[in-house]
């Protein structure tokens, strides 16, 4: 019944998503059987290429929505947004899984993966985001695991799950804080290369703030999709309520950015002729300013296609800046150019393929949306209090 | 201390026998190169097979011509930004100075590629097992008291070997003592922190190749940033924590005085 609902909204998509899906099977093969050179436009004057910029950088901060819910819900206890708390933490582990299989995809030899686990470089910043990043994909998993207990009865695992959520919570919300930093911390080396517009001892800062604000950003985005193709009723309050904070988050990320920028007396550099500031006009006015204004605005949160166009923006203006850091405005030996291979497209457009394709599915076989209606908020459970663990047929009231 | 190269690009004659013998040592194959347009440059960078090559420039600097010839090669820095990036540790530095790649270590991230800021080491793109390969100051010759091999093949003495300070010393002597000759500056000095190749040069640097760069290691900030992260580790585990029994106990609260303003 969904699933014909789903059709209909959405004709050819399966059809699309297969193909798409496939054909980045196919890269990935050819990748490993012919190697990097073969199968990327990568270069020594240009090492890394979309699969870094795209699934690594974009996919871990587009991931951001797990672990500011997870925060808003369990440590901040603001129950209104348990109902997107699931998709919210799915997505989070299928991007960490996606990001995790784009890295392996990147690497020269990912078969001595063991080697980084054994021996990590405690002062390379990129060693922290590997480490973060793996241990957070098995939190998340985790984290969603009683969902999937849920469905499949199985009440002992459930129990013990239950017993070590809040741990579980915090522990993914610190990993998550460093290695969204350690992302912009990476690119802190790159001291030489990349255009002082965007170099600055604050980046790991600017992208942990963004990545704050683009995690709400990406869960009004999502959840209007899904509650379009799905027929989910999510209450409008919860998404709007969600698009309340986002220009908090955004304007204290506009004045640290500003602020840099006038502390180390670099102002002058918006004002420059350089193609780059054409870039850094657009990244900060469409991606920070404008929805900052619109979202402040009732009467866009309100509305619901209004709301998910505002997200929108915040989510392209985080993609832009991860692109510029790590790709755009980033030199690594002068004059050196890159674009991606068409297989480095299929690889990264194959692998979101897989995600949607897996959120699909789950979306089916899965409770993923949790109506808390305000009385099952204020419940006086104490002890065992709602969590992703709980299970609908448990509350009172479903 | 460390060693130095001291490198005179004014008496380097351009014949390229420090790439030759960099082959040799270091058993490097051969690349496939091409005749390009505009220099006899060849091949035409550092890459997965060659350590060392020389830019050949024309400038045009003070009303007269110079023919520059440029060795390359990996600097050496002081405060290596391959090393600090690698997430593995497959490089190190040597006693005297040399930062050296073990490919036992490397998974092939390439980190160290984009963190170097002289673009040095490269990469076997071609291979199915690729390693990265860049210049090792020979440090295999060094650990034996031996001179790196293009050094000791130079037949100019366009390039010095020797402790780096001394290096220092006898480039601000050459300058001191033929002001009109060189640019007063020694290219590595200061760059990044400096490096163990240096440089001293006729025309500016920037037009043989070499760009100016801040004094900062390209690793200081760096280094603040991994050096934050144990304390910010516990100052979120612990403020959410806290957060957390703060936010449950508000909530209690809150429970226990609507239900006793239920029970009047
Ligand atoms: S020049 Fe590059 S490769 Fe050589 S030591 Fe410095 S950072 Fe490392
Ligand atoms: S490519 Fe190898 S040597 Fe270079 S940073 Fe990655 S693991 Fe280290």
């Amino acid at each position: 019944m969904q699933n014909q609902e789903a059709q209909k909204r959405f004709p050819w998509g399966s059809l699309v998503l297969t193909a798409v899906a496939v054909l980045g099977l196919v890269a990935i093969v050819y990748r490993f059987l012919y190697g990097l050179g073969a199968s990327t436009n990568l270069s020594d004057g240009r090492a890394w290429g979309i699969w870094i910029s795209f699934d690594l950088y974009i996919g871990v901060a587009l991931a951001a929505g797990g672990f500011t819910l997870a925060a808003a819900v369990y440590i901040f206890a603001r129950e209104k947004y348990h109902a997107v708390i699931r998709p919210a933490i799915l997505t989070a582990f299928i991007g960490y899984t996606l990001v995790i299989l784009a890295l392996l995809v990147d690497l020269g030899q990912p078969w001595f993966i063991w080697k980084f686990i054994l021996h990590p470089n405690i002062h390379s910043p990129l060693a922290e985001v590997g480490l973060c990043v793996m241990l957070y994909t098995i939190v998340l998993a985790l984290e969603f695991s009683p969902v999937v207990f849920e469905r499949l009865n199985w009440r002992v695992p459930m129990k013990w799950i239950r017993t070590i959520q809040i741990p579980l919570i915090v522990a993914g919300i610190t990993l998550s804080t460093l290695h969204q930093s350690s992302l912009g911390g990476m690119a802190l080396i790159f001291s030489e290369t990349l255009d002082m517009l965007w170099y600055s001892p604050i980046l790991p800062l600017l992208f942990l703030i963004s990545a704050i604000a683009v995690g709400p950003a990406m869960v009004i985005v999502e959840g209007s999709l899904t509650s379009r193709a799905f027929g989910h009723q999510l209450g409008r309050d919860v998404l709007s309520g969600l698009g309340k904070v986002i220009p908090v988050i955004l304007g204290i990320y506009l004045a640290f950015k500003i602020g840099d920028l006038v502390v180390t007396r670099q102002l002058g550099l918006i004002f420059s002729t350089s193609s780059y500031t054409i870039l850094w006009w657009v990244e900060v006015l469409f991606g920070v300013v404008l929805p900052m204004i619109l979202l402040s605005r009732p009467s866009v949160r309100e509305h619901a296609w209004k709301l998910f166009g505002a997200a929108g923006l915040v989510v392209l203006g985080v993609m832009l800046n991860r692109f510029t850091i790590s790709w755009f405005a980033l030199e690594a030996r002068p004059a050196v150019g890159y674009f991606p291979h068409w297989m480095e497209f299929a690889v990264s457009a194959g692998l979101v393929a897989w995600a949607v394709a897996i959120v699909m599915v789950c979306n089916k076989v899965l409770v993923m949306h949790e109506h808390a209606e305000p009385e099952h908020a204020e419940e006086p459970e104490l002890e065992g209090k709602p969590g992703i663990m709980v299970e609908p047929g448990a509350a009172p009231g479903n | 201390m460390g060693k130095g190269v001291l490198v005179d690009l004014t008496k380097c004659i351009g014949c390229r026998a420090c790439q030759v013998a960099c082959k040799q040592w270091n058993e490097l194959p051969v690349e496939d190169t091409k005749v390009q347009g505009d220099t006899i440059a060849n091949p035409p960078g550092l890459s997965g097979k060659t350590y060392t090559t020389l830019a050949f420039k024309e400038v045009e600097h003070d009303g007269q011509f110079h023919w520059v010839f440029a060795k390359n090669q990996c600097m050496h820095c002081q405060y290596a930004g391959c090393k600090t990036a690698c997430l593995v540790g497959a490089f190190d530095k040597t006693e005297f100075g040399a930062i050296v790649y073990e490919k036992n270590k490397c998974i092939g991230c390439r980190y160290c590629q984009m963190a170097c800021p002289f673009g040095v080491p490269a990469y076997e793109w071609w291979s199915r097992t690729p390693w990265i390969q860049k210049c090792t100051f020979c440090a295999d010759l060094q650990s034996n008291g031996l001179t790196p091999a293009c050094i000791s093949t130079c037949p100019t003495d366009a390039l010095l070997f020797g402790e780096r300070d001394d290096m220092i010393k006898e480039g601000k002597q050459r300058i001191a003592a033929n002001p009109d000759k060189y640019v007063n500056h020694i290219y590595g000095e200061k760059e990044v922190g400096g490096t163990a190749w240096m440089y001293l040069s006729a025309v500016p640097f920037e037009e043989v190749g070499f760009y100016p760069m801040r004094e900062e290691p390209v690793t200081h900030n760096v280094d603040n940033a991994m050096f934050a992260v144990p304390f910010g580790l516990a100052v979120v585990a612990t403020a959410m924590t806290g957060c957390y029994f703060i936010f449950k106990r508000r909530r209690k609260l809150a429970q226990a005085k609507s239900r006793s303003g239920e029970g009047k």
